[in-house]
């Protein structure tokens, strides 16, 4: 009961952030100077002509009555249309939204995957150089951002040794059977192996670039509560049972450990969706945030508009999700105490 | 096994850190002191272009052109001379934006932790809904709305990386505004605001100060990123992040257009970064 009020009050919380980013989002991009309508007639445009456009895009009146309008519209699920596309946005929006997910998606399970392995080998190794060494690379990977952990991938695996795709989300040439926008997942069902193949092989350099920062972190982190779980009485019973240490660390340290490690991933993968934004842009790959650059080169309000909230509601619903299985995760929360 | 016991291994870690602090304060001096004297070192005019002079590989392959260390960019540009006057852009920004940032955040976090009550609902948030924006697209839309230029990048970091510093010295503040050393503070009668600046601010500063490390290298990205888009200053003008994206368009004709400014661009960050880290360890009283 005590959890479920937590949770009600987290859902008010949320709700409360997406209206204040929806409120900002709106304040800010209309404060533009210059006119995107002028901006997308042509030049010979006649005073009545951008009146008139500008009223069908209600931009004529003011922020606030505007944003009421808006709002009215996102209840409905109507988002406004695309200015340089005429297009509905939720359209627009969803239609590129899979892309970003999965490679989000494969970004965390490549960054658990090495971060997992960093950890696990620098417990089994613990206090030889092969930890110094791990320790090493961690630092380094932690301190330089994905930005640039992704032109370092575009030159070694795109230019030195040109074994990965470095632009674009699949080869223009192929033909696309699909019917969803989520080609990996699909490909997977529809058993074509071969353009499961090819899309992996565009992803696996943007999906590296964002996951390197955090398999540091989880690597760094996971690896320190190892550490301290492998101190632990009940441990040491079962070294004295006889089991071997690589059973020790994975069966009776790591289910202990982990814990805190799986919060920090949630916290971290926020960042991890932020960090496609510029990603994108740098593997030329067609998802959201390649889209969100283009629409605020455009000054396309309402496209701009309808990705910030999405973002935002992503980030949110991520954190609500992470806070949710933490407390349903851990005993001392989970019996209300 | 290592000993872990005792001075040995903290004397071991302690001239670990000692050399980290000191291979980064190295090269973020080599950069302050290329940016300052730029004009005198650079061995090119790096806005000169000469389209007969274009995609020179460096010097130390064939087909180079003696003067252009570093080699070219399409438009016969010299790569080296761009680097070091892309570097003043890169430490005005860090340092410009990133003491604005830790001021406002600091300062902000400080009274949010330490005064608590509607200061710090308010504060809080704030931080919650900063939170919630993707921040490379949140720049990128500040940077549209004031237009390019050096004063919209110091505004745009400003504007969005307070939350660093305020998330993080709200909880340092509140942490010590528990001792009984603010306690006997307040007994002796001093004001709550005497009492943060003279009592709580003395011991957060350290954190800010390791702070600030880290958002001059956070700075220096976001510009990076900002003229990598093309959104920074007049398209012209030197930068590394352009150089960068110049670089990217043309890696397969010309792979040191992006390389060099891409490991200058890599070790200050990495610079900053392990500064910040190897403070951190400084100002660490167990490991001091």
């Amino acid at each position: 009961m005590q959890l479920f009020r937590a949770f009600l009050l987290r859902l008010a919380t949320t709700a409360v952030t997406l209206i204040g980013v929806a409120v900002i989002v709106f304040v800010v991009i209309r404060v533009v100077p210059g006119n995107p309508i002028a901006m997308m007639l042509p030049p010979g445009a006649t005073e009545a002509d951008i009146a008139r456009l500008t009223a069908q895009y209600g931009l004529d009146k003011s922020i606030p009555a505007q944003f009421l309008i808006w709002c009215q519209g996102v209840v409905q699920g109507d988002f406004g249309t695309s200015i340089t596309s005429n297009q509905p946005v939720l359209r627009l929006v969803l239609g590129r939204l899979p892309a970003t997910l999965e490679l989000s998606i494969m970004a965390l399970v490549i960054a658990v995957v090495i971060g997992g392995a960093i950890a696990l080998t620098g417990t089994r190794n613990r206090g030889t150089k092969v930890e110094a060494a791990l320790d090493v690379g961690n630092g380094m990977a932690l301190s330089v951002p994905d930005f640039l952990w992704g032109l370092v991938l575009i030159l070694i695996f795109g230019v030195l040794w040109p074994v990965f795709h470095i632009s674009g989300r699949v080869t223009p040439s192929l033909e696309l059977p699909f019917t969803t926008d989520f080609y990996l997942f699909e490909s997977v069902l529809r058993l074509r192996f071969d353009l499961w193949a090819d899309i992996v092989s565009h992803m696996f350099m943007p999906a590296l670039a964002l996951a390197i920062p955090l398999a540091a972190i989880i690597g760094q982190l996971l690896k320190q509560s190892l550490k301290e779980t492998m101190h632990l009485d009940y441990v040491t019973l079962a070294r004295t049972k006889g089991y071997g240490e690589n059973h020790v660390i994975t069966r009776e340290a790591l289910p202990n450990a982990i814990l805190p490690t799986l919060t920090l991933v949630g916290v971290q993968f926020t960042f991890l969706i932020g960090g496609t934004v510029i990603i994108e842009r740098l593997f030329s790959y067609e998802g959201l945030g390649n889209m969100a650059i283009d629409a605020v080169i455009n000054r396309d309000l309402p496209l701009i508009q309808g990705i910030v909230i999405l973002f935002a509601a992503i980030f949110t619903a991520v954190n609500l999700i992470v806070d949710l299985s933490y407390a349903l995760l851990n005993p001392r929360l989970r019996h209300g105490q | 096994m290592a000993s872990n016991s005792g001075t040995d291994g903290r004397s071991q870690i302690r001239r670990r850190v000692g050399l980290k602090l000191w291979l980064s304060a190295g090269w973020l001096g080599v950069l302050v002191l290329a940016a300052l004297l730029a004009p005198w070192i650079a061995p090119q005019d790096p806005l000169a272009q000469d389209l007969f002079l274009g995609r020179l590989p460096p010097v130390w392959q064939q087909g180079a052109e003696p003067g252009f260390w570093l080699g070219t960019d399409s438009l016969g540009r010299d790569v080296l001379s761009r680097i070091l006057y892309g570097a003043r852009l890169a430490l005005i920004v860090a340092l410009v934006a990133g003491s604005l940032t830790c001021l406002i955040g600091a300062s902000l976090g400080l009274m949010a932790g330490f005064l608590r009550g509607w200061v710090d609902v308010v504060i809080s948030r704030a931080i919650d809904i900063w939170m919630a924006f993707p921040p490379v697209l949140f720049s990128i839309l500040l940077i549209a709305v004031m237009g390019p230029g050096l004063v919209s990048i110091i505004l745009a970091i400003v504007v969005i990386d307070w939350t660093r510093f305020a998330r993080v010295v709200r909880a340092e503040a509140m942490a010590q505004g528990a001792m009984d050393y603010v306690a006997s503070a307040q007994v002796a009668g001093r004001g709550r605001v005497s009492t943060m600046l003279t009592e709580i601010l003395p011991n957060v500063l350290p954190t800010i100060v390791v702070l600030l490390t880290l958002e001059m290298g956070i700075a220096v990205i976001v510009e990076a990123i900002l003229s990598f888009v093309n959104l920074s200053i007049s398209t012209d003008d030197p930068t590394w992040g352009g150089m960068i994206a110049e670089g990217r368009t043309s890696i397969h004709q010309a792979w040191w257009v992006l390389i060099f400014p891409l490991v200058t661009l890599f070790l200050t960050v990495l610079s900053f970064s392990q500064l910040g880290e190897g403070l951190k360890d400084r100002f660490d009283p167990v490991l001091r």
